[in-house]
């Protein structure tokens, strides 16, 4: 079963503990600067969005790449970058639509989100449940839930 | 490194940015943050200085588990001699500021000296830099970062600021960093305004990395993580109801001072309280729209709302529209409670005006009670005002806040504190201060232990030195009667010196509610070169306490100034479980002194000295 993040802004509370297990996972520092999902907090609508990679299935960040340095993780379905072969030319960073490529200045390679190799260091610092690592095929399932528990049963309860 | 060991002095006189080594043999005996900047700050300035010359020093200090994802680990501190009080000033603040210091690879930031002209400080890593301000000079905190934000071409700088009120000296002027957090108290913002600095602007990207042992500390702050997560209040009360779940249980316990502390009951506290902001109003919105964390937080107390449109405060003032941070307990009770104003959205728009230009809401709305008792008094007029201003008076709330914020009129006399307010109109005793500092929200006749808190807090009356409310109220750790001065002294000073080690370390007091030192001791000796047992954090947290006591002391503070106003003294609560009582500050204040190893004059004796290093 492939799995996916699913990011529930609702209840992101802005404390940005993703983004120091992101920039721990994958430099060994907390550093916010280098995290691959960044939260954006909308002041003046009282709004907090975590944003990162959603591993396009037909991803335009892969097809961009000259040297074929985006990859996809058959396990994971994530598409991960090949620093080895990466050389910087950014032109993912233009082909993707969300802005979720970016390059890093200290290396001069680009990043952005490999799942952790599945198990995201992301959903597992996230105190309030706002971001989840789930059966990617369901992804809806929460909200189907929700949906469902207010279907009227009232008429069969009372036959 | 738990510390970056690099400290940045900022000469403000002659523009002169100097990197200097941390003095680790300091960090060793007094942490991080508020201690060991206060350990700087009295080893370089002259306790009797005027707080508002160039001699005083201003420091900003981050903590060794700033910027680490310890709970609440995004904390920095502004030490300095107040403003408002002329004691030692520590302002501890959340947001996002401080862990974007330590970013940058700073431990602390000292200014000394003054600014021929209005300059900003631009940070960015290891290079620092004053810049010209005169198009900052005049501007509120708001705008201060949105033209900071736009001139540096960054959304993602980081600012701390000061607004008009800093400039124009109000003497309770804080310091604000991402909008709506706050080094709030004592006046801070006035020292930074009185050196022409109106700013600092931090980009950070080096990060936080090379732990004692990294591991462990996960291991120490995930655990920790869930002590928070599983207690009732900080699971549960706070993320849900904010600092504001208080208004209702303290006025219960008849000890919500209202109308500059006449009465400890306010006939509508419900109105102001987080239930009531949960609430739909008549225009179909609730006032609340969601809770927020600063930076590393996973309790979530902070408050985001939205003032209803159609209020008489900000009709026409679309830019007052949008979410904003408030209203939080203090603020809700001194601009509420304290002046017998019962109108929630009277309050936030208060609230945001002291945001927006950088004051104090404790202190300012204190104030107001204080004046609308000289006006009840008849010792005010209209004219001198400006306004009518009886207690109750949403009206006079709103638009005095405004005068003070701009320096306008009677905001001036506000802008003094009530301290000076009350002696310039022969009425010193209605200030409700200790060491001109205003009282935070609980009355110290219905919880004996917060008088003993005030009198002896070393930056003036504070709730956040020592709030034994957690134990007199709360049962935290241990349930002890508000009502008696019995055993107040120990607590008091348990409380004390264990505020004094999270203060220091980087985190955030709130984690007290449920965290005790043993909570935050595995994370800081996981994170910190040393040897950090339950015993050294002890001896660092009684240590700082008395650090800060001397510099009191020789600044000219003597027994004298740990006192309380007459009227908490002898006039008795009239309702409420506390009816008929007074504070018995005059009995603990002496059993105080003796627990801590001070003598009768308040001054600690030459073996509690030795004992702690001093």
């Amino acid at each position: 079963m492939q799995k996916s993040l699913r990011i529930d802004a609702n209840k992101c509370t802005g404390c940005l503990q993703c983004e120091m297990a992101c920039s721990y996972e994958n430099y060994g520092v907390f550093n916010i600067a280098k995290s691959r999902i960044k939260v954006f907090i909308f002041e003046h609508e009282g709004r907090k969005v975590p944003y990162t990679c959603t591993q396009c299935a037909e991803a335009w960040c892969l097809n961009a790449c000259p040297v074929d340095a985006i990859r996809v993780d058959a396990a994971t379905g994530a598409k991960v970058v090949n620093e080895a072969t990466c050389v910087g030319c950014k032109v993912c960073t233009i082909a993707c639509p969300f802005g979720t490529v970016n390059y890093v200045a200290d290396t001069g390679k680009v990043q952005k989100c490999d799942l952790c190799g599945g198990d995201p260091a992301c959903a597992a610092a996230c105190p309030t449940g706002a971001i989840t690592y789930i059966d990617a095929d369901w992804t809806g399932l929460d909200k189907m839930r929700a949906w469902a528990g207010k279907t009227d049963t009232a008429t069969r309860a009372s036959a | 490194m738990a510390w970056t060991r690099k400290i940045l002095r900022v000469d403000l006189t002659n523009g002169a940015c100097k990197t200097e080594p941390l003095n680790m043999e300091w960090a060793q005996q007094y942490l991080g943050q508020r201690g060991l900047a206060s350990k700087y700050f009295v080893s370089e300035v002259d306790p009797k200085v005027d707080p508002l010359s160039p001699a005083n020093k201003l420091i900003m200090a981050t903590g060794p588990l700033t910027g680490t994802p310890a709970s609440t680990g995004g904390r920095y501190s502004v030490i300095t001699k107040g403003a408002l009080t002329g004691a030692i000033a520590c302002s501890n603040s959340g947001g996002f500021f401080g862990a974007e210091l330590k970013f940058a690879g700073w431990d602390m930031i000292i200014f000394e000296g003054k600014s021929p002209k209005p300059v900003y400080l631009s940070i960015e890593n290891d290079k620092a830099e004053l810049k010209d301000a005169a198009h900052l000079w005049g501007q509120t905190v708001w705008q201060t970062e949105a033209i900071i934000k736009k001139t540096h071409q960054d959304p993602q700088v980081r600012v701390s600021s000061i607004g008009r009120s800093g400039e124009n000296g109000v003497l309770y002027a804080g310091i604000i960093n991402d909008l709506h957090r706050a080094a709030g108290r004592s006046g801070v913002g006035a020292v930074m305004g009185s050196k022409n600095l109106k700013a600092v602007a931090v980009r950070g990207t080096l990060g936080v990395g090379g732990l004692r042992d990294p591991k462990a500390f996960l291991g120490a702050a995930a655990a920790a993580k869930k002590v928070l997560a599983d207690n009732a209040v900080t699971g549960q009360g706070l993320p849900t109801y904010g600092t504001q779940v208080l208004m209702n249980v303290i006025n219960e316990m008849g000890a919500l001072p209202t109308r500059n502390h006449r009465d400890v009951q306010f006939e509508d506290a419900r109105k102001i309280s987080a239930e009531a902001m949960a609430e739909k109003r008549p225009d179909g919105k609730s006032h609340l729209v969601t809770n927020a964390a600063c930076f590393g937080c996973t309790i979530a107390c902070g408050r985001v709302s939205r003032i209803d449109e159609k209020h008489f405060s900000v009709v026409n003032k679309p830019e007052y529209w949008g979410a904003s941070g408030g209203l939080e307990y203090e603020a809700a009770w001194a601009l509420g409670a304290a002046n017998g104003v019962g109108d929630l959205e009277a309050l936030q728009f208060a609230n945001l005006i002291c945001n927006e230009d950088g004051f104090d809401p404790i202190s300012f709305g204190a104030t107001v009670g204080a004046a609308m008792e000289l006006y009840e008094l008849g010792i005010l007029t209209k004219e001198q005002i400006g306004l009518e201003a009886p207690f109750g008076s949403a009206k006079a709330l709103c638009e005095l806040a405004q005068m003070t914020a701009r320096g306008e009129g009677f905001g001036k006399d506000l802008g003094m504190g009530s301290a000076r307010l009350c002696a310039k109109y022969g009425k010193p005793e209605l200030s409700m201060s200790v060491k001109k500092q205003e009282f935070p929200a609980y009355d110290s006749r219905g919880i004996q232990g917060m008088g003993l808190t005030y009198a002896t807090s070393n930056r003036g009356a504070c709730h956040l030195r020592s709030y034994t409310v957690a134990s007199e109220v709360l049962g935290i750790p241990v349930k002890t009667d508000p009502l008696t001065t019995d055993g107040k002294a120990d607590l008091v000073k348990a409380f004390q010196d264990a505020t004094s080690v999270f203060d220091s370390a980087g985190v955030c007091i709130f984690t007290s509610f449920a965290w005790s030192l043993a909570d935050l001791q595995p994370q800081l000796d996981a994170a910190c070169e040393g040897d950090w047992t339950m015993e050294k954090l002890a001896e660092v947290g009684e240590r700082i306490y008395n650090m800060e006591r001397l510099f009191n002391n020789a600044a000219g503070f003597t027994a004298k100034d740990d006192d309380l106003p007459p009227r908490l003294k002898t006039e008795p609560a009239k309702t409420g479980p506390a009816k008929g009582l007074v504070s018995g500050i005059d009995k603990m204040r002496p059993e105080y002194y003796k627990v801590r190893g001070w003598d009768a004059n308040g001054v600690p004796t030459q073996e509690t000295l030795d004992r702690l290093g001093l």
